[in-house]
Order: C-alpha cells, then sequence, then structure tokens
C-alpha cells in the first residue's frame, strides 16, 4: 500500500482526523513535487460542492407519541431536529465547530460587564406565513419560558435573565443578574426557538409556523414529521434538500434495516454490533462525532485517602482507558484525560501530559503519599453508565499491578442516582455535559455546585471561574479556561475514562461538511446543511 | 311465527347481557391492575429532579391523590360516553389513540380480507381431499406455520422479499397523507406476514368442523342422493359449520387488533399496540386504560358476535318446526 493509501485507510476508518488526513496528503503531494496530484477519491467525497434538491429521510430512534409543537417540551433528537433545527431559528447558531454565530441576530454586543446583550436582528427575515420577524416575538419567545410558573426545560438556563425588552424596530436588550460572555451560546439552546408572538402576549406554538429552513408540511406525534423546503430561507442557498422526513424507528433492528435497505438515508443512534456489517457496505458509511457525553469514576476529594493529591494521581495512572475502550466500549470512544471539557466545545484544551497507563509513575505518586499499597472500594452499577462494573472489574486488574487494590461494590440500579452518587466517596458516573465551559464547570465543579460529585474545592479554580465569567476578550478567556483544564487534569478527582461519539449511519448520497456534536445531528442542523450528492 | 323467533331473541339477548356484564368486570380489573403498576408518573416524568414536593404536587394535579374508587367511577363514566379524558402528557386520549387504532383497523381488515376466504378455502380443499396429497401438505405446512412464532415469519419475509429481492419496503411507517396506493404497498409485509400467522388456524379449524360434520346422517343422505363432493361440502356441511368457523375467525381478528405489537415494532407500523407500549414505559395510565378497555371490547365484541352468527346460521334454530 502506498503512503497515501495508508493514510487515506487510517482516514476511512476515522483512526485520524479529516484536517490531519488533508495535511498530510497535502505533504505528501509536496514531497513528490507533484503539482497535480490526481484528487483522491476519499478527498473529492469531502470536497463536493452542495446540491440543491432531493427527498432526505432520516430514521430517527427517540421520537415519543407525546411530543407536541411546544417549545418548551422536545426531550429527544427527533422533536429537536425536527422542531428547532428544521422549523425554527433561534438568535444565534452553534456552528459545526462548536463556535457561535448570528442567526436571527446579525450581530450582538455585551455592554456593562457583560451584563446587558444587545441582540440586533437580521432584516428582512419573514415567517412560513409571510409575516415578517419582529422584536416582539423574540421578546415573547423567550418570556415564554421565563417566569415562576414555567414547565419549560429553558427555565433553568434563563434563571440569569433579569429582564428581555425590545429596543427600537430591530433590537431586543436582555439584563442578566450577573455578567456572562457564554450569553450568546445560551440563547442557541434549543428551546429557545423564535416563534411568533400573539397580541395579547405568548406565543402561538400550536400553528406550527416558524422562519426555518423547512415547512411543516405533516406531523403525526410518535410516527412521522414531513416538511418541505422554504423557498424564502434568510440563508445563501439554504437549504439543500426540496424535502425532508424524519421517521420514528424506536427498534434498533427495525432501524438497522431500514437504512441498509435504502429507506432511510440516515439513522442515528447505530446498533454498535452492526458497525462491521454496515462498513462492509459500499453504499454507506458510520459516523463517528466526538460528543460531550462521558463516563467517569469520581472521587470525593473531601475524605480519606483521596484528600491526598498524590493517591488521585496514582489512580489516574493506574487505569488502562485504551483497554478498558477496545474491551467494554468495543473501540467506540475518545479517551479521557481527567476533565470533563469535550473536545467538540469552545476554549477546548487539552491538559498535559496525557493520562496513560504507568505502574511505575502510579507506584511513584503511591510512595510520595507514604503509601506502598491502597485499598479503597469502587461504587458502581450498570446503571451507572453503560458498561461500568465490566470497567470497574478490568479496573481493578489493571490497578492490583500498582499496588492498589480496588473493591468493586456493585449497587443497585434503582436509586444509584439518590443513594449513591455524591454520597460515596468512589463512584461510577454518566455525564452528559454542557455546551460551555462556564456552564459545565458552575455544575459540576465549583465549589458550590449541586453536581459537586468529588466535592472538590480548588482556590484557584473557583477564582478563574468567576474571572471567566464576564470576560469578553476572547484570548484572556481561553487562557483563563486554559489553565483551569490544567488544574482539574492535576489536580481534580474525575477519573474520565472516555468520551462517547455519537454514532450514525449515512448513505453516501448525502454530502456534509465537518459534523458539530456539542448537540445531536450536526448541533441539530442536519436537515439544512447537508444535501444530497446524487438522486 | 313468533314461536320461531323468540328463542334466537332470548339467545341473543341472553349474549348480550352477558357480554356488557364481563366488560364491566373486565374495566375494574383493567383499572386494579394499571394502579398496581410499579413507580408511577410522577416519578417518571421528573427523572433525577424529582423531590418528594414536586411529586406530590404532581399527583395531585393527575388527581392521583383521590381514592382509587372515585377515580375509577370517573373514569368510567368518561370512558362510555367516549372521552377518555387527558393524557398525563397533556394531549387529549382519544387525539393520542383515534389515528392509531384507525392504523390497526386498517391493517387488521386487509388481512383479514386476504386471510378469512383464503384459510376457509383451502380448510374446504384439505376436507375434500382428506388423507390424500393435497391435505397432507397443507396440514404439515400449517403445523409447521403455527409452531413458529410470529417475529420470525416477519424477518423472513423481510429478509427474502425485501432484502435480498427488494420487492417491498421493510418500513411500514404509513401517514395520513400518503395516497392509498403507497400505504398498500407499505403494507405488503405486515399483511402477508399477519396472514401467514392465522391462516393455519383458521385452515384447520375449518378442515375440522367440516370433516365432523361429514359424519353426520345428512351428509349420508346427501351422498345417497348422488350429489358431488363438492356440493356436498359446500351445500350441506358448510352452512352447518359456519358456527365454529364464525368462532375461531373471530378470536383470529381479536388478534389482528390487540395481538399484533411485535409485527408493529418490526415493521414499524404505527398501530395501537405500540401506542401501549410507550404508555406503560411512560406510566401514561390514562392511555393505558384507554388501550386495555379497547382491547377487551374487541374481544367480546367479536366473539359475541361470533355467537350471534352461529346462532343465526343454525338451520336448526332458523327453520324451527
Amino acid at each position: 500500500m502506498s503512503e497515501f493509501g495508508y493514510w487515506a485507510e487510517r482516514y476511512r476508518k476515522n483512526l485520524i482526523s479529516r484536517r490531519e488526513f488533508l495535511g498530510r496528503s497535502a505533504a505528501l503531494a509536496a514531497a513528490a513535487g507533484l503539482g497535480n496530484i490526481a484528487v483522491p477519491s476519499v478527498l473529492m467525497a469531502q470536497a463536493q460542492q452542495p446540491k440543491k434538491g432531493g427527498f432526505a429521510r432520516f430514521g430517527m430512534s427517540d421520537a415519543s407519541q407525546n411530543d407536541t409543537l411546544d417549545p418548551g417540551t422536545w426531550p429527544a433528537s427527533f422533536a429537536q431536529v425536527a422542531f428547532n433545527g428544521s422549523l425554527c431559528n433561534n438568535l444565534t447558531e452553534m456552528a459545526s465547530d462548536g463556535s457561535i454565530q448570528g442567526d436571527l441576530a446579525e450581530s450582538f454586543e455585551p455592554t456593562d460587564g457583560a451584563k446587558k446583550w444587545v441582540f440586533t436582528l437580521r432584516n428582512g427575515v419573514t415567517f412560513h406565513d409571510g409575516k415578517s420577524l419582529t422584536p416582539e416575538d423574540v421578546r415573547e419567545s423567550f418570556r415564554y419560558h421565563m417566569g415562576e410558573k414555567s414547565t419549560s426545560g429553558a427555565k433553568a438556563i434563563l434563571g440569569q435573565v433579569e429582564n428581555v425588552e425590545v429596543d427600537g424596530k430591530d433590537k431586543v436588550v436582555f439584563t442578566l443578574k450577573g455578567g456572562s460572555a457564554d450569553f450568546p451560546y445560551l440563547v442557541a439552546d434549543y428551546h429557545l426557538s423564535i416563534m411568533q408572538a400573539k397580541p395579547e402576549g405568548g406565543i402561538d406554538w400550536q400553528k406550527g409556523v416558524g422562519t426555518g429552513s423547512f415547512i411543516l408540511e405533516d406531523f403525526q406525534p410518535g410516527v412521522s414529521v414531513k416538511m418541505t423546503r422554504n423557498p424564502n430561507y434568510h440563508k445563501d442557498n439554504k437549504p439543500y434538500f426540496d424535502e425532508i422526513e424524519l421517521v420514528a424507528i424506536m427498534d434498533a433492528m427495525a432501524r438497522g434495516n431500514a437504512f441498509t435497505t435504502g429507506e432511510v438515508e440516515f439513522i442515528n443512534d447505530l446498533d454498535l454490533k452492526t458497525i462491521p456489517l454496515i462498513e462492509r457496505n459500499a453504499n454507506l458509511a458510520v459516523l463517528r462525532i466526538p460528543s460531550l457525553r462521558h463516563f467517569t469514576f469520581d472521587m470525593d476529594t473531601s475524605v480519606e485517602p483521596f484528600n491526598n493529591p498524590d493517591v488521585r494521581t496514582a489512580l489516574k495512572y493506574a487505569i488502562d482507558r485504551d483497554e478498558m475502550i477496545r474491551k467494554i466500549f468495543l473501540g467506540e470512544g475518545t479517551k479521557g484525560n481527567d476533565t470533563p471539557v469535550a473536545s467538540a466545545m469552545p476554549y477546548y484544551k487539552n491538559p498535559t501530559p496525557q493520562h496513560d497507563y504507568n505502574i511505575d509513575k502510579a507506584k511513584e505518586h503511591l510512595a510520595k503519599a507514604g503509601m506502598t499499597s491502597l485499598n479503597i472500594d469502587l461504587s458502581v452499577a450498570e446503571a451507572a453508565f453503560p458498561g461500568a462494573i465490566d470497567a470497574a472489574v478490568l479496573f481493578k486488574e489493571q490497578a492490583a499491578k500498582a499496588g492498589i487494590n480496588i473493591n468493586v461494590v456493585r449497587e443497585a440500579d434503582d436509586g444509584y442516582w439518590e443513594n449513591v452518587w455524591l454520597k460515596k466517596p468512589f463512584s461510577g458516573v454518566d455525564w452528559y455535559g454542557r455546551a460551555t465551559c462556564d456552564w459545565l464547570f458552575s455544575t459540576v465543579l465549583a465549589e458550590d455546585a449541586p453536581w459537586n460529585s468529588t466535592h472538590w474545592k480548588n482556590p484557584r479554580f473557583n477564582e478563574l471561574l468567576l474571572a471567566a465569567r464576564p470576560e469578553t476578550d476572547e484570548q484572556k478567556r481561553g487562557e483563563m479556561y486554559a489553565e483551569m483544564q490544567q488544574i482539574i487534569h492535576d489536580d481534580g478527582g474525575m477519573l474520565t475514562v472516555s468520551f462517547v461519539n455519537w454514532t450514525y449511519g449515512i448513505s453516501k448520497k448525502v454530502g456534509h461538511n465537518e459534523i458539530g456534536g456539542i448537540f445531536p445531528c450536526d448541533n441539530l442542523r442536519m436537515t439544512e446543511r447537508w444535501w444530497m450528492n446524487e438522486a | 311465527m313468533k314461536s320461531a323467533y323468540s328463542p334466537i331473541f332470548r339467545l341473543i339477548a341472553g349474549r348480550l347481557a352477558l357480554g356488557i356484564l364481563s366488560l364491566v368486570i373486565v374495566s375494574l380489573v383493567i383499572f386494579l391492575a394499571v394502579s398496581m403498576l410499579p413507580g408511577d408518573f410522577a416519578t417518571a416524568t421528573l427523572g433525577r429532579s424529582a423531590t418528594p414536593e414536586t411529586v406530590a404536587a404532581f399527583r395531585e394535579r393527575l388527581g392521583l391523590d383521590l381514592p382509587w374508587y372515585l377515580r375509577y367511577f370517573a373514569w368510567l363514566g368518561h370512558a362510555i360516553a367516549g372521552d377518555f379524558g387527558q393524557s398525563f402528557s397533556g394531549r387529549p386520549v382519544g387525539q393520542i389513540i383515534g389515528p392509531r387504532l384507525l392504523n390497526t383497523l386498517y391493517l387488521a381488515a386487509l388481512t383479514a380480507l386476504v386471510a378469512v376466504p383464503l384459510a376457509v378455502g383451502l380448510g374446504i380443499v384439505a376436507a375434500l381431499y382428506r388423507n390424500r396429497l393435497p391435505d397432507r401438505m397443507l396440514s404439515a405446512a400449517s403445523l409447521a406455520s403455527i409452531s413458529v412464532p410470529d417475529f420470525f415469519f416477519a424477518y423472513v419475509l423481510m429478509l427474502l422479499l425485501a432484502i435480498n429481492l427488494g420487492l417491498f419496503p421493510t418500513l411500514a411507517s404509513i401517514r395520513p397523507s400518503m395516497g392509498w396506493d403507497d400505504k398498500l404497498y407499505r403494507m405488503a409485509l405486515p399483511v402477508l406476514t399477519l396472514t401467514l400467522v392465522i391462516l393455519a388456524h383458521m385452515m384447520r379449524n375449518t378442515r375440522a368442523a367440516i370433516i365432523s360434520i361429514m359424519s353426520r346422517p345428512f351428509i349420508e343422505m346427501a351422498k345417497l342422493k348422488g350429489e358431488s363432493p363438492f356440493s356436498i361440502v359446500v351445500h350441506h356441511a358448510l352452512p352447518n359449520a359456519i358456527g365454529p368457523i364464525a368462532s375461531v375467525v373471530a378470536i383470529n381478528l381479536a388478534y389482528l387488533v390487540a395481538g399484533v405489537v411485535v409485527i408493529e415494532v418490526v415493521f414499524v407500523y404505527p398501530g395501537i399496540g405500540q401506542t401501549m407500549v410507550d404508555a406503560v414505559r411512560n406510566r401514561d395510565i390514562p392511555v393505558i386504560q384507554a388501550c386495555a378497555l379497547i382491547f377487551s371490547v374487541t374481544y367480546i365484541l367479536l366473539n359475541m358476535i361470533a355467537d350471534i352468527v352461529s346462532i343465526v346460521s343454525n338451520p336448526r334454530l332458523l327453520h324451527a318446526r
């Protein structure tokens, strides 16, 4: 195999990133002195221009007959992709690379130490029924989720908003209770879709009209959503598909069958066992998109023996994450490095060194803590995360070589989150992650965070957290978050085993660029970002 | 004349009364069984954020804090009027179940349209050629198909007809905006699977009923008259066998409405079985109760109709001396 073929193969198997592959192949071409290297087929597939037309069908695992158009609900990706990602827009949009950009808002400016945010609306945006977008629509769409009586899933996020006001013909002003540079990220939450205001206040979500890339044609809860292209969409050329349909297919086997027989071009929640089968099929591909979800073993840093940082570091070196991912997650996962920040997130910076299995270092740190051996209990249940019990047993074998004796305590699945999590000193946890560093740290690592399962109180970390929150200088903020990630890595009590990938099946007929993983399905925007290469 | 019809009317009235009584008993059983389900909607919905106060508030809002007999009578009263109330998710139960029930009835009707005539026809053939080659082949095939679980048929048919030959789609998720031809095309595999599942049972019963009648004296009489075997079966045996055939058909039709959840899942058919399974998973009690009630009404109604058909079709009752 030529060197190019080798890198192409690695890329196809997703062992290297597209960027790395492009770099490697460009370097090869340069080295060979070839001005006009024949464009390899893998590259072609990526470099193709979006085309208009086609009917794309998406098989989704998580529809429910209780789904409604109410933006306060939308519990899973079926409703989120259909009603947020296709029917509506937010003020801002989460781009595929995790950065934030204006959507219905043309621009947004912080003032007053990021306590006040002014969003200027894009000109000439219309709803599907022809009505123009006004700042009142935006105000009512936010107020819908706020207030005492709200049962919306976005109520907590908007808890920091003091007030939403209309300013002139095209501006909306948000006043926050405290400065937050992350606010433009928060308004990209799928609940905060902009819908039409009613004259008497409130929003008219029942009629299923938005500003989005697709117009609702037919919605059968728990069965399917059929939509057609919005010809007046405010983004150039988008969307590309003429029609889309989201089909509810709960059963994994049925989903796989529909995909392999070409009844749908895309499925989510691919059954990991069927991956080799799909990879053998020349017309189909498997997409692995790093997500925010991650599995950890959390140590309570306020109690013996985990209050000793060297014990924590010893354990970080005593776990073989590669073996765990290979044997328990069937190779599907991205190795963790003892921080909860996912690679898809803004300000992600992988701390150094990567914590790998190293018996000598584990022993060394154990000796620093004044110990030659260590006996600890590790509490797990299958409910902790899928494969947690197997992972714990494997960890026990790996750590034993460093003189660390782990006693795996199998807890009951029922009530695991009430009785074990946050209560036992060392336990397995399944985290779904948060879109931004501030949001994530405030939820799980700040000293007063409700879910601070490691009971970790690092003064420097908490100082940085407060300093970074209202900081609007990108670079300063990035430096602070980088330092914080290093602190968590060095001192924290989280043993991050693996980040989980979104695994999708996709037909090679469908074209796409880089795919976002902060929310599922290309940050919920796959219907407007993807296209059909051939009918 | 009066004396000729009164026994039929009396029998039918008796059957109706019994049907209604069993319906009331079944509704009580459903209600009690559902309230004994472990877990509740409040905790299932609130998940990790369930505190005792929010759970209590939730239960109060849904009326779950009232004694069970009050809730039972309120529910039964409304259900009789056709109002199944609000699902716990806020949508009216009728709106959730209605379209799904129609889909299920559509599938059942199509299957019955194919399966019932086929089963009776093949049953007659088997009876005509009793213990000869056609009968033996049909018997072997039907015994084999009775012994195979329905999802196995579903997957075998899917593999052969959809994946290997590409004749039919694997997805049967129909929606109202589709044309009837598109719907029929999508429903081909589920209909075929269900036909195979219920065919054998009905066919064997038809055959047995006709054969048992073939040993009766009046058949002997018909033979002595010189009638052809076909004419004997169709004119003399079949009318007398309608009772048993009707009851086996009724049971199978009821199965088509209430028992095909596995087929629905395999082919992703939006029927009422999946609705009930989803509702159980969400602990959405009004939906569970409504589904269970619809299933029992189906069974009771179809059995009642079968009884009435066999009463009415009994030549000795129709032509009373």
